[in-house]
Parts: C-alpha cells; structure tokens; sequence
C-alpha cells in the first residue's frame, strides 16, 4: 500500500513515500514562489523514487504552513501533529520534540504512541526560528552551513543583547569590528536562539528523551547550543528536516490501513 | 504612573504593567520574583517603585516563562505578592 | 555605494536671541542609539540645538553634539549651568550633570513643543518606539516603550528604503504615488515583512505600493500599541519618522484625530525636555542656597 506525506514549509517542501509503512521514495526542494508547483513536482519525483504511480496512492496527508497548497492531498493535519508522530517513528522512546524550521519554532510533549499531550509554537518572529541564523550568516557574510560548524571551534562565550533579528545584525557588525572571531560569533548566535527555544520547550516541561528536527537540527552548533542549555542530552534523527512529512506519512498510513482494503 | 514594560513582536505582545499610583512601595513583588525581572526603582519622580530590570525588557517573554507554563496551575508570584493590585501582565 | 537610508544632520541657532542676558543657560543631551542631539536654552527658551549621528561611544557622540551645537554662538561648556542628559546612552555622558530617562523627558518636551494641552506623545525613533500620555505640566502619566523589536521604528523602515533603493526621506511622498492603497504587508517581523516584499516586487508589484504597503503595516502596528495605553487629545508626534508622512498620515487616519504642529523641531523633543529639567534643577539649588 502507498501512502504520503508532504509537509509545505515557508522555505523548503519535503516528501516523504511510504510502502506498506516503511519509506521507498523521498524528495526535497526550495519552496520558490510557486509552492504548489513546486509540490506537485516534488511530489512525482518521490513517487519515481519509490516506483510507484500516482493512482497507486492510497491516502496523502498534507502539513506546514503552505498545507493547503496542494490539492491531491486527502487531509491536512496540524505540523504539531505530524511532528509528534514523525519523531514517535524515529524515536519511540521521545517525549519531548523540539523542531526549529525557517520561519517557526515548536516544542511539544508527547506520549508514548506519539500522540501531542502539551505544546508550545513561536512563530511569525524571526528570533525564534531558522530565519535568525540565516540572518546572522548574511552580516557575517558567510553561508549559513558554514555557522556550526565555526561555533563548535569557539573558544569564549560572548553575550548578545538584541533580541530582535535585525538588530542583532547590527550587533554581529559591530562584533566583527570589536575583533571577535568569527567562531565566538557563531557560538553566540546559536547559544542566543537556542536560549529562546529551551525557554519555550520549558513552558511545556522538558521530558526525556528529547528528539530534535527540523532543517535547523542539521546545524550541529545550534544543537550543541540547545544541549548545554537544556542540559540533557538531544537525539538528532537522520534528515532531521524530512520528519514531518514522514509523520504525516506515517498519518496517511495508519487512515488508509483503518479504512482496510490493500 | 501607568508603566509599561516589554513588547510587541510579530509573535505576540508581551507587557506588564506597574501602575505607580496604586504601589505602596512594600517591595514585595521584587523579594519574590523568582528570575529577578522585577526590581525597585527610584524613579524620575523621586518615587520608589518597582520597574522590570533594564536587561530583562526585551525578553520578558521568556524570561517570565518559568512562571507561565502552557498547562497546569498558573502562579504569578510577583501579581499575587501585590496586595494593592498594582501588577498586571498582558499574557 | 549609495545608502539610501541615510539622513542630512544640521544645526540651528535662534536667530535674535542673545545668551549674554540669560539667568539660566541649561543644556539637554540626547543620545540615541541612531541620532544625538544637544540643545541649549535660554530661560527656557529654544537657543541652539545639533542633530548628529551617534558615532560607536557615547561620550564622543554627546560631546560632538555638545560642540556643534555651541559652534557659532560664542557660547561656551563651562557656562551651561546644568547639563542633563537622557536617551539610551545617557548614563556614558561623562560631563552631564544628571541623567533622566528619555521617557520623562520626552513628555516635558512635548509639552514644550506642543504646549500644556497635549496629553499623548508618540515617539518613534531609530530604534524604538515610545508611546508616553502627560498631564498638563509635563508629568508622564503612562507609558510604553518597545525597543526590542524593529518593526515600528526607523530601522525597519531603513531595511525597506535599503530593498527597494528609496531614500528615506522620500519613502512618505512615494507611498502616496499609487494608483489603489495597497492592503498591508501580513508580516509584523522586518524579516518575514521584508521576504514579502520581495515576493511582491518579484510579481511585478511597482515599488510605490510595496512603500505604502509596509507604511501602512507600520502604521497599523503603532496603532496596535497606542490603544494598549489609550490615546487622548491633544496628540503629538516626534522622532525621525515623525517626518515621514506615509506613516504619519496613515496613523492618524485610523486613530481618526490629527496630530499637533509642534512650535520646534520635533527631532530634538527629548533633548528639549532634558534642559528643561536642567533649567530646574538649577532654579531648585539656587532655591536651596537662598534658603540656606
């Protein structure tokens, strides 16, 4: 049985393609300004990957903040929802999942069949979500792969006071020409919004195991950041920012099976 | 004096209010908030009063997360040390 | 590489008044984190004021003002009676006698500016944006400032003269050349807000109406803030976006009262009100002495 996942997010669009619940094709790309577009595409290219056609498929259930961009999809569940399942897949032993994208940031407690029992978003403020590293990376005039990796060879802990991505733009310039490096720099931009996420994670009481997704768990020092200030350990799963989608997958799977027929 | 502390962001707006009129300068609200985001001030009028700290401001939001969890009892001890009812946070 | 979001700095001196006559020479300096202004004044009276970028420290921002400002009037430092100073760097002013926050002085400013019947005061600066209601002599009765975020102060505005390769002083007028009032950007974050406009540009939006959409954007979140502290007439409003009418214009529009003409500049709101608290901090030693 073929099911989908496709999780439309503010910068990237992911798919994930299952058969008979273990995944057989994905796929992965900038959003553009064509998201539906972009989808549909994307959306064909796992398919090819699993060796399935489109009237194969028995359910797609579709997540993030584009959902309704796509109109082969049989059901929207909230990026909460499909986060939880996603990492319930992964990590069963998970109770808490912390997942950072471009534009939002999200902590949820689950149970232990991967159903939300609490949660916590940040969400239309830069601060908070993949956006500020992003921003951060620009004023250093680096690319933004390049910040973890830079941050993990720091050797001070520099504070920073703006709150506010684009101020802090203001105060990483004025960082580079106080003579910081640009290491201590990158650390102090991913301990600034680890410090924010680990807040938020804290409001809905941070259980262990703690599994972290989303595109900005791919930026080592930011989870180096989290793991010093949450002071536990982090699982990162492999293709951290394909977790949602494999969640709604995972979703899509268990309505269709439910529905029964193969 | 209404006092306004904190801000709006594109994620919310977070404020809390001291109204100086109603305070009796007891202090209270400062000895009992737990990350010290409430301090007494003198302020520009010569009044005695509590202010949120200058390097709490611009992140009352979390700062004050510790107080506010998503579910479960709500206790804000610095609201609910004031007994002139001078305190009021806006989230 | 042209910036666009720079602005012309200037002086000023009154033109008949003479300081040799004054009994108190008091002087207000205001460093912000964008602008520094200092003002002299006469017996309460406007006398000289400078409108300088803040360079990267304070004292030496607070001091070139000082000196522009005097520059021309034969004045000199040592014979400011007393000398306040306010705004975000206001604590590093090594030859200030006290400092005052910006908040109290920009409300004993307006009153200044605007005269004793103005009672709400919105103050939208480089980097924040303060929101103060006064009573009749000056006296701050409310307030807000929101310095944490950069939508709704001038740094937000400069990122979106910066995109769409404006100059800030003509963003207002800009904003007015449209055919249709465009609806507001959705984004409150300059970040989101500034992808959006992008988009907008990239599907062939003219630049004009993305001007007037983020304008509107920001009015509309000014807004947002002042009914948090209630706005009561008369109204007044200073800072460098006061100049900027497409914010302005806007802003008042959906508040539906009209905002005073202020007597002075009102860039040099807070700088005015720090001398008048130095004008009476002086009256007031005086006032101690002949008790003594």
């Amino acid at each position: 049985m073929i099911t989908a996942g496709i999780d439309i997010g503010a910068k990237t669009v992911k798919v994930v393609v299952l058969k008979d619940g273990k995944v057989a094709g994905k796929a992965i790309d900038l959003s553009g300004f064509d998201q539906r577009g972009t989808s549909d595409r994307l959306f064909r290219k796992a398919l090819a990957e699993a060796g399935a056609d489109i009237k194969d498929v028995r359910m797609i259930v579709a997540t993030g903040a584009g959902k309704g961009e796509f109109p082969h999809a049989n059901d929207p569940v909230t990026e909460v929802t499909a986060d939880a399942r996603g990492a319930n897949v992964i990590h069963p032993k998970g109770r808490t999942v912390i997942s950072v994208g471009a534009e939002e940031g999200r902590a949820i407690r689950t149970d232990a069949q991967g159903r939300v029992v609490d949660f916590a978003v940040n969400e239309k403020c830069a601060a908070g979500a993949g956006a500020f590293t992003e921003s951060m990376a620009r004023a250093l005039e680096l690319k933004v792969e390049d910040l973890g990796p830079l941050s993990l060879q720091s050797t001070n802990a520099v504070p920073m006071n703006a709150q506010c991505a684009v101020f802090a733009e203001s105060e990483v310039v004025s960082l580079v020409h106080a003579g910081t490096s640009k290491q201590d720099i990158s650390r102090a931009i991913h301990d600034a919004i680890a410090s924010r996420i680990s807040s938020m994670a804290r409001r809905i009481s941070v259980e262990n195991d703690v599994v972290l997704i989303g595109g900005v768990a791919k930026n080592k020092g930011f989870v180096e950041s989290l793991k010093r200030d949450l002071a536990t350990e982090v699982f990162v799963p492999q293709d951290p920012e394909f977790i949602s989608a494999l969640g709604a997958a995972h979703i899509a799977f268990e309505k269709a099976s439910k529905q029964g027929g193969n | 004096m209404k006092a306004n502390y904190g801000y709006k962001d594109g994620s919310g707006e977070f404020f809390i209010t001291i109204d100086t009129d109603k305070c009796n300068s007891c202090g209270d609200c400062a000895k009992v908030c737990p990350p010290k985001v409430i301090v007494m001030i003198t302020n520009d009028y010569d009044e005695v009063v509590p202010a949120v700290a200058e390097e709490h401001r611009k992140k009352i939001k979390y700062d004050c997360a510790p107080c506010k969890p998503v579910s479960g009892p709500r206790n804000l001890p610095c609201v609910a040390a004031c007994k002139p009812v001078a305190i009021v946070h806006s989230w | 590489m042209v910036e666009f979001w720079r602005w012309k700095e200037y002086r000023w001196t009154a033109p008949d008044a003479d300081w040799k006559n004054a009994g108190i020479i008091s002087c207000g300096i205001d460093v912000g984190s964008v602008s520094s202004q200092a003002v002299i004044m006469t017996d309460g009276n406007l006398y000289a004021y400078s409108n300088m970028r803040t360079g990267s420290n304070s004292p030496d921002s607070a001091r070139r003002a000082l000196d522009w400002a005097l520059e021309g009037t034969g004045l000199k430092q040592e014979n400011m009676h007393f000398i306040v100073g306010t705004g975000y760097g206001r604590i590093n002013i090594p030859f200030a006698n006290k400092a005052i926050t910006e908040i109290a002085c920009h409300a004993r400013g307006a009153n200044f500016m605007y005269g004793p019947t103005v009672r709400t005061v919105l103050d939208m600066g480089g980097q924040d944006c303060k929101a103060i209601r006064c009573d009749e002599k000056g006296k701050v009765t409310a307030f807000l400032m929101n310095d944490k975020c950069a939508a709704g102060t001038g740094r937000g505005m400069e990122v979106f003269a910066d995109l769409l390769q404006v100059h800030i002083e003509e963003v207002g007028d800009l904003s007015f050349k449209v055919d249709k009032e465009p609806p507001p950007v959705s984004s409150t974050c300059v970040v989101f807000a500034k992808s959006e406009a992008s988009a907008l540009l990239r599907k062939g939006v003219p630049k004009n109406e993305v001007l007037a959409a983020y304008c509107s954007a920001m009015a509309h979140r000014i807004f947002s803030l002042l009914e948090r502290l209630g706005v009561e007439k008369d109204f007044g409003i200073t800072g460098g976006i006061s100049k900027n009418r497409g914010v302005v214009d806007r802003l008042t529009k959906e508040l539906g009262i009209t905002s005073l003409t202020p007597r002075y500049d009102p860039q040099v709101a807070g700088g005015v009100g720090a001398a008048l608290f130095a004008k009476s901090l002086v009256e007031k030693q005086r006032a101690g002495q002949v008790a003594r």
